[in-house]
């Protein structure tokens, strides 16, 4: 079982070093010269130092396939304009935080998301409370500050689309990202 | 290196699909009663195959987006004059038209042309309008919103919008590969040009006064950060990627400086003032609760901001002067936010909840405060005032489709703004 996980993560390592840099691109307008200028700051690069953790990749994005334990799960949903975590998600946050505290070298980003209703920039707001929620509850069970960074992208990367409850449910959440 | 030159074939990608970009279309889904009909007759061109362009067309199609003008058809056009001394005006007069437009093209070679037009009152056979505006032939297109402009403003004493544009962004794709583009576009959704592409989210673009830059925040990286671009090269500065929140820019009127959303460790968000030229921050508001949305006003002395300190999120207002205490202007209902001055600030447009949808509303700064919701949607955001002042760009979904829409500051006439593909989303209209 360690081998294959050993394997998974130099495969991960693999094509994380070898996949295209995400596209991010300025466009001029047609009729202007070709100055182009941009992509300041990626350091993303480098992907060595990355601890994974629990079963599954970097990008937290829902329940991965036959990861069932409390480690496995990296999404807590939340309910509409609350950012309280609901006690069906203790497990969840505990075994994270034993994680984290097991492991001092590792990272982890909290991505703050909302449902589409409400404005944008608000939206913003709301995501970060319940990125921060988490944060908060996993520094109470001993995670050092210094592991733990938060992102809200408030509406704008739902998990789910759709103009009704069934999807604004699955997107009123933060998602556990282990990483750099 | 490697990078660079994938970055490089990217951008050559989507210069081509920007000429391909679907186009937007305009429906107009309620009209003004007492609209003014006005004949714009088919512009004479004796090299019409050379400029294949349609002035009249492009003019009487801006008018009657307005809702303010009602075009008369061509077929009902029994004559086609196309200078002043060849108007028959009772004939115009029997098929009620109060105002007409008569013009022409002329080559002057080196594809260049000029425009001749005038406008008449038919009813008492004055000429209120004469001019001539040379243009190239890629020009041609603004230079007849620019005599839309000149017929708008001569008849209903409002300067015109129609040779202005509008910034927006679109996403496509399915999850979870999404493609967010900022998508520059003449007023009208003709000419629209991609000026940033990511596969992460683009946020909030906002004009510089000078309508030469634009601010928006991009997650590149997975990470806000606030970027101004200027359009003319594409050339963009990363001004702001402060730990945390970095959201909402807002251009001071003299454009030296950004109001913008920046967060402590903690999370707590509030509005900050930063420099461009020196980079340095002030920060304008301090409370536990969510500030963000700034927006100026014109003198530069105090920001309008949303804020659920209260609760729920209102709108307020705070002098940048430190140590101000912000004042309070919402109080109807348990969501207003995202305030916009119009140009001549006399009223506040901002996003209100009613019956659930969330709804474009104004609120009258001179009188008593009076709040009108104008439109009728459950998901109208993002308010954004024509550089005139008459008309508000905001985003709706239409069919689960997120689309643009238009409404008149006093909410008589409404049109969607209908693209064939993409979600469209906050809109902003440029200054003149």
């Amino acid at each position: 079982m360690k081998r294959i996980v050993a394997i998974a993560l130099l495969m991960a390592g693999a094509a994380l070093l070898s996949g295209c840099p995400k596209k991010h691109n300025v466009i001029e307008q047609p009729n202007a010269g070709s100055q182009v200028s941009g992509n300041q700051g990626d350091e993303g690069a480098s992907t060595s130092s990355r601890g994974l953790a629990g079963d599954a990749g970097t990008q937290g994005n829902g329940m991965g396939g036959d990861a069932t334990g409390p480690l496995g799960r990296k999404v807590i949903y939340f309910d509409f304009d609350k950012s309280e975590i609901k006690p069906e998600f203790a497990d969840l946050v505990a075994a994270h935080a034993r994680n984290l505290t097991g492991h001092p070298n590792f990272r982890m980003k909290l991505e703050g998301n909302t449902d589409e209703r409400g404005t944008r920039e608000y939206n913003i707001g709301l995501g970060e409370r319940r990125a921060q929620a988490v944060r908060r509850a996993l520094m109470l069970q001993g995670v050092a500050e210094s592991q733990l960074n938060t992102v809200s992208f408030g509406a704008e990367r739902p998990a789910a689309e759709g103009d009704d409850e069934t999807a604004w449910a699955k997107n009123r959440r933060v998602e556990l990202v282990y990483g750099p | 290196m490697n990078r660079r030159t994938s970055c490089l074939v990217a951008i050559g990608f989507m210069l081509f699909c920007s000429r391909t970009w679907a186009e937007l279309v305009v429906e107009i889904t309620k009209g003004q009663a007492d609209a003014i009909p006005i004949a714009i007759v088919p512009f004479s061109s004796p090299e019409a195959a050379a400029a294949s362009f349609d002035v009249a067309k492009l003019v009487s199609d801006d008018l009657a987006r307005s809702g303010r003008f009602r075009a008369t058809d061509r077929k009902d056009m029994i004559e086609q004059p196309h200078t002043g001394a060849a108007i028959s005006f009772d004939d115009w007069r029997r098929l009620n038209n109060d105002y007409i437009v008569v013009g022409q093209i002329q080559p002057l070679g080196q594809d260049r042309y000029n425009i001749t037009f005038e406008l008449y009152n038919v009813l008492n056979r004055q000429r209120l309008l004469g001019y001539q505006i040379s243009a190239n032939k890629p020009g041609l297109r603004l230079a007849s919103h620019q005599v839309a402009d000149m017929v708008f403003e001569k008849i209903l004493g409002i300067r015109g919008a129609f040779a202005t544009r509008i910034a927006y962004i679109s996403v496509l794709g399915s999850l979870p590969h999404k493609d967010y583009r900022l998508i520059v576009a003449d007023a009208d959704g003709e000419n629209p040009r991609v000026v940033m592409q990511s596969n992460e989210p683009l946020m909030s673009p906002a004009w510089s006064p000078d309508g030469q830059n634009l601010a928006y925040v991009s997650f590149e990286n997975r990470l806000p950060s606030v970027y101004v671009q200027f359009l003319k090269t594409g050339e963009r500065r990363r001004v702001s990627a402060q730990a945390g929140v970095n959201q909402a820019p807002a251009w001071s009127p003299d454009g030296k400086k950004l109001a913008l959303t920046l967060s402590t460790r903690d999370g707590n968000l509030d509005i900050y003032v930063l420099d461009l030229a020196t980079q340095a921050l002030t920060r304008i508001t301090d409370d536990p609760g969510i500030d963000t949305e700034p927006q100026w006003s014109k003198d530069g002395q105090s920001l309008y901001f949303t804020s659920d300190r209260a609760g729920g999120p209102q709108i307020y207002r705070v002098g940048t002067q430190s140590g101000d205490k912000p004042r309070r202007l919402t109080f109807q209902g348990s969501y207003n936010a995202r305030p916009r001055l119009s140009p001549d600030e006399s009223q506040l447009s901002f996003v209100t909840q009613e019956d659930g949808g969330y709804r474009i509303a104004t609120m009258d700064l001179r009188g008593r405060g009076d709040v009108q919701v104008l439109t009728k949607g459950h998901f109208d955001v993002s308010p954004s005032y024509a550089p005139n002042g008459a008309e508000i760009i905001y985003a709706s979904r239409d069919r689960g489709r997120g689309v643009l829409a238009l409404v008149s500051a006093d909410g008589r006439v409404q049109e969607r703004l209908v693209s064939s593909e993409g979600e469209l989303q906050e809109p902003a209209w440029a200054p003149f």
